[in-house]
């Protein structure tokens, strides 16, 4: 599959990394590499056959509805750049955003 | 009958789907152990796994899934054994993780039904689509600085309930019917408080339109978080009333989300909604599918309270009332218990016009009051009736009696007893109050028997005064009745 | 008598527990070769007070009959586990400063076992790497040096370039490491020593840095099978913090070593034998299979068919959950924040800066074949694939006990070779990737050394949580190969 620079774009923006102009052409061109290598699995009969998404025999364990976390809100802020501190608790910061 | 809205060209029908928001009631988050209370100080209430961390994990609360489990029993829905979370990955503040847990291809809860109760006294089902369970995200703030937006995780990865219903809905009227339902049956399950102002229950309304007849899906948009019912029906009508518009002017309608705006009653398109979201769901490898027994689920199946549907229809055979009052009745279970102590044993009609009327509007009128102090108890309200039917008092002095039960707490046979509230039914007691009133005011008993019919009330009342208010209304208007005659 | 730090943890156990030196003694013998080796790079941070802090404390318990099983021993920590306090970067520019409030679930066991921190060791961006030629910390060298070109820097392998490196240099007595397609075994066998990636489910993942959440396993890196074994004792454990940790017990690794192997049957995989394997690589196969045939197990010629799919599902598979793992690194709670005019401008240029190309690159792939109209064909047909492969394993351990592979295609290669194109580097984990995404037991010793003098190491896999049959078999082959070198200047 070759991808061209649009799609790139695109995708770049879906992971939210900025791609300058200038090195799109370059990360098409890795990136259509990539995607031919893997594409050799089409070859593969998988009629039939189940997905696997995890390796795990079990079923997903539960935990009880106890309080056992939280309470810290200063260990939470401590590695923010630009936290915001109350007399309790905090707030972490962004660049504001208008709905 | 149908909502129809008459266009330029043309008669409108308008296609109606809800997603509801439900945060579960548990201690903790879905898949962390940090408390899910409401309020706290900022972040106070956050673990490292809310956060999103690096290396943090999530671990499923089994509460969570039983209150699911419970919504979809209540929903009367299919309960899938094995449902699997998946990742819903996009980018905003107020989601730590880069993704929200959801539930994609295989949801805890299936196809159900609810029914409506609509203003005509029909009722209606609606189909439910599935029910899932997922993360909640935190809180963004946007007005406490000039150039940033703060953010409290304290909300992030407390438990939804994702509700879809089918598109069934095909007026604001049935839409608001809709939640009113849901909301009780998530109340009375007590899975969900509803409190759509806290944000406990949020509505997203997906609406289009079609001509009358057709059959055909159109166009639809997604009002998000709406946060009262009577907000969504009034979303509902403008958003329906703008794609009219669009279509009969030749226009196309966007597939789009949508915020409403409450001040001005219209809704707009939602700027950080504008690219088309590509979620990239996939199963989330951090957890394994759920899987349920079906002992867990017949387990929360005999636990289930009787319902408002069930409830509503026994109170209509067993205590008597009809459609509209029984209604209202189980609309809260702390109402239809609470009704229930009262009419037990009594005259079903009389209980819940006292409850009804003087108890909700005493109910209303202070903010101390709720089910857990309510102004008078059950039990004494319904003693009260007692005293009504053995005529110890009129159903005048009744009110009286509740007055000072609410002031005193007292039960009202001491109220009775210490206010000397006894109604008089001794005929002679009446009749001497009568006769003073007559030779009090012979000009007016003239003109009385002279044809002036109305002023007869004037004596009942003057009468009823005459033995502060104690004289059985009744009796009085047969010996006043009898005594004009004379 | 044996330098310090040449010691192994056995021995080095047996010397603190006879009280022929103290834990600090033996702490600061290491703190020492570690100043003097600091052109290897191995570690991204040093933690010499935190070190001798607990060597302090570890003697003091020892004196007290309260010592634990690992206690005294100083390891160094791959920079991959969330460290309390201390910076954790998982060699990325993206995690500048982060010093998380929480310690993974196995470096606290292994430091509830009384072992000493020495430090961080550097590896490859996000554990993203067969080289250890993409961290924000710079390469890390080699410690081995061939004959033929002994001033060319090599590569150590990757992810767990530094673990191994580390190790093999002396400046750190084992190492955690962590294995997503081969990233604790591909090194140790370019470093000439052993490391095991245990079964899926067997070590925690709670306070790991997350790359590839179905693959990831934390696993021990050591000089001996003995000691790798006394570490995956303290290392392994179900963790409740854990959704995917296994609720199994766990065997005491190292009794397994009983040294007897007959009648096991061993596993030579035919796909494993693919045009153009080297000569070299050949030879040490076959010559491991000899040494087994020696001990009185029998080989057998077994067929896994999907082999030559494990890469291309690998590559579809782990950079899927990767995308998805690294979109918390965004500039908000931790680590670099490159500010922005919008809070996207902020997401993309902090990202931007932050990631290295590898990193990427692979982003960028999981983000595609996870997209809208592109999930069936690739992420749902590598999860089929994934299956098929697991299922080979599974139908030839009906016949056999144990797989004998080769764990690399080549040794160590120069720093700056097969750097143009990603897939080549890729190649580096051919033998490796299939037992990741089956989720079985792998575990790499050295073999020999090649004609250029550099280590080439074997690969034993396993069923589903038998390490125990792994790490006997893995003992009577060490003994067999008695691979005694160690790197020059070491």
């Amino acid at each position: 599959m070759s991808l061209d620079k649009a799609t790139v774009r695109n995708i770049a923006e879906l992971a939210r990394i900025e791609v300058r102009d200038d090195e799109l052409d370059h990360l098409a061109g890795e990136l259509s590499g990539i995607l031919t290598f893997v594409e050799q699995l089409a070859e593969v009969n998988t009629d039939g056959v189940d997905p696997m998404s995890s390796v795990a025999d079990i079923t997903l364990p539960m935990r009880q509805d106890v309080i056992t976390d939280g309470g810290y809100a200063e260990a939470v802020l401590a590695n923010a750049t630009d936290a915001v501190r109350e007399d309790e608790g905090g707030f972490f910061t962004v660049p504001k955003v208008v709905e | 009958m149908a909502f129809i809205i008459q266009g330029e060209t043309g008669d409108w029908e308008v296609v109606i789907g809800l997603e509801v928001h439900a945060q579960v009631i548990s201690n903790s988050k879905l898949f962390s152990g940090a408390p899910t209370e409401f309020g706290g100080d900022p972040n106070n209430q956050v673990s490292f796994v809310d956060a999103g961390f690096p290396g943090m994990l999530p671990v499923i609360n089994e509460k969570c899934v039983e209150q699911a489990v419970r919504t979809g029993l209540g929903l009367k829905a299919k309960v899938n054994l094995k449902s699997v979370f998946a990742r819903k990955n996009y980018f905003y503040a107020d989601l730590p993780q880069g993704y929200q847990i959801s539930q994609y291809d295989l949801p805890i809860i299936g196809e159900g039904t609810l029914l409506i109760d609509l203003d005509d006294g029909t009722t209606r089902a609606i189909g439910i689509e599935r029910l899932h369970l997922e993360q909640d995200a935190g809180k963004s703030i946007h007005d406490q600085h000039p150039s940033k937006s703060f953010i409290d995780l304290n909300r992030s990865g407390v438990a939804l309930m994702e509700i879809v219903s089918k598109p069934d809905m095909r007026s604001p009227e049935e839409a608001g019917a809709y939640l009113t339902k849901l909301r009780t049956i998530l109340r009375y399950l007590g899975t969900c408080d509803g409190n759509m102002q806290e944000g406990s229950m949020r509505c997203d309304a997906n609406v289009s339109v079609r001509p009358v007849g057709s059959t055909e899906l159109r166009t639809r948009c997604e009002i998000k978080n709406v946060n009262s019912i009577r907000f969504v029906q009034q979303a509902i009508e403008y958003e329906a009333r703008r794609h009219i518009d669009v279509y009969e002017n030749g226009g196309e309608i966007k597939q789009e989300t949508r915020l409403f705006d409450s001040v001005k009653g219209e809704t707009r398109s939602m700027r950080s909604k504008e690219h088309a979201h590509d979620y990239r769901y996939f199963p989330d490898p951090d957890l394994l599918p759920l899987v349920i027994s079906q002992e867990l689920v017949d387990g929360i199946k005999a636990t289930l309270p009787e319902l408002p549907d069930e409830k509503k229809a026994r109170f209509m055979s067993e205590y008597g009332l009809n459609s509209y009052d029984s209604g209202v009745m189980v609309a809260e279970k702390d109402s239809a218990e609470f009704f229930e102590v009262v009419a037990k044993g009594r005259d079903g009609k009389t209980a819940a016009n006292w409850v009804m009327g003087d108890f909700f509007a005493t109910m209303n009128s202070k903010p101390e009051y709720n089910w857990a102090n309510p102004p008078v108890s059950a039990e004494n309200l319904g003693k009260m009736i007692d005293l009504i039917k053995d005529g110890t008092i009129s159903t005048r002095l009744a009110k009286d009696v509740f007055i000072f039960m609410v002031e005193s707490g007292k039960d009202p046979a001491t109220i009775v007893e210490e206010k000397g509230l006894k109604q008089v039914t001794d005929t002679g007691a009446i009749e001497k109050a009568i006769a003073d009133v007559f030779a009090a005011n012979p000009d007016k008993v003239a003109e009385v028997k002279a044809g002036k019919d109305k002023l007869m009330g004037w004596f009942v009342g003057q009468v009823m005064k005459a033995t502060q208010g104690k004289a059985n209304p009744g009796m009085l208007n047969e010996l006043i009745a009898k005594k004009f005659k004379e | 008598m044996t330098k310090l730090t040449n010691l192994t943890i056995a021995d080095a156990l047996s010397g603190l527990s006879k009280g022929d030196f103290s834990a600090v003694e033996l702490t600061q013998a290491h703190l020492d070769s570690m100043a003097a080796k600091r052109e290897l790079n191995a570690y991204i941070t040093e933690t010499p007070e935190l070190a001798l802090e607990e060597a302090k404390a570890s003697d003091a318990r020892r004196a007290a009959g309260k010592a634990g099983s690992l206690d005294g021993i100083p390891l160094g920590i791959k920079d991959l586990f969330c460290t309390k306090g201390v910076l954790t970067t998982a060699a990325s520019h993206i995690l500048d400063g982060f010093k998380p409030q929480y310690e993974s679930t196995v470096s606290q066991k292994l430091k509830d076992a009384g072992s000493v921190t020495l430090g961080k060791l550097n590896l490859d961006e996000f554990a993203m790497g067969s080289a250890n030629i993409t961290s924000y910390h710079g390469n890390v060298e080699n410690p081995w040096k061939s004959k033929s070109e002994p001033a060319k820097k090599l590569v150590p392998g990757g992810s767990s370039g530094g673990s191994a490196a580390a190790v093999a240099a002396r400046i750190a007595m084992g190492a955690t490491g962590t294995d997503t397609g081969g990233s604790i075994r591909q090194p140790a066998a370019f470093c000439g020593i052993t490391g095991i990636k245990p079964t899926y489910g067997r070590c925690s993942r709670w306070g790991i840095v997350a790359f590839a959440s179905s693959l990831d396993q934390a696993g021990p890196m050591a000089r001996t099978v003995k000691d790798t074994a006394l570490l995956l004792n303290a290392m392994a454990g179900h963790d409740p913090k854990d959704s995917t940790s296994a609720p199994v017990a766990v065997p005491d690794f190292a009794a397994a070593l009983t040294g007897d192997i007959r009648g096991l049957k061993v596993g030579i995989p035919k796909e494993y034998r693919p045009d153009g394997l080297s000569d070299e690589v050949n030879k040490v196969w076959e010559q491991g299979i000899e040494w087994l045939k020696a001990a009185g197990a029998t080989p057998v010629e077994i067929s896994l068919p999907h082999t030559k799919y494990a890469l291309p599902t690998y590559y579809i598979v782990a950079p899927a959950e990767a995308s998805s793992n690294l979109a918390r690194y965004d500039g908000v709670r931790f680590g670099l924040r490159v500010e922005g005019k919008t809070l996207d401008d902020m997401y993309k240029k902090t990202r931007a800066a932050g990631f290295g190309a590898e990193v990427r690159r692979r982003i960028m792939i999981g983000t595609y074949v996870l997209s809208a109209g592109y999930y069936d064909a690739y992420y749902t047909k590598a999860q089929k694939v994934r299956r098929l492969i697991a299922e080979d394993f599974t139908k030839a351990f009906k016949d056999v006990d144990v797989i004998l592979t080769p764990t690399a295609p080549s040794a160590a290669f120069g720093i700056g070779d097969n750097t143009d194109d990603p897939v080549t580097m890729w190649l580096n984990d051919v033998f490796t990737i299939p037992t990741s995404l089956a989720g079985l037991p792998g575990l790499s010793l050295p073999a020999g050394l090649n004609a250029d003098g550099l280590p080439l190491g074997l690969q034993l896999i396993g069923r589903p949580f038998d390490e125990e049959t792994v790490f006997k078999v893995a003992g009577v082959m060490e003994s067999a190969a008695g691979f005694t070198a160690v790197p020059e200047g070491v």
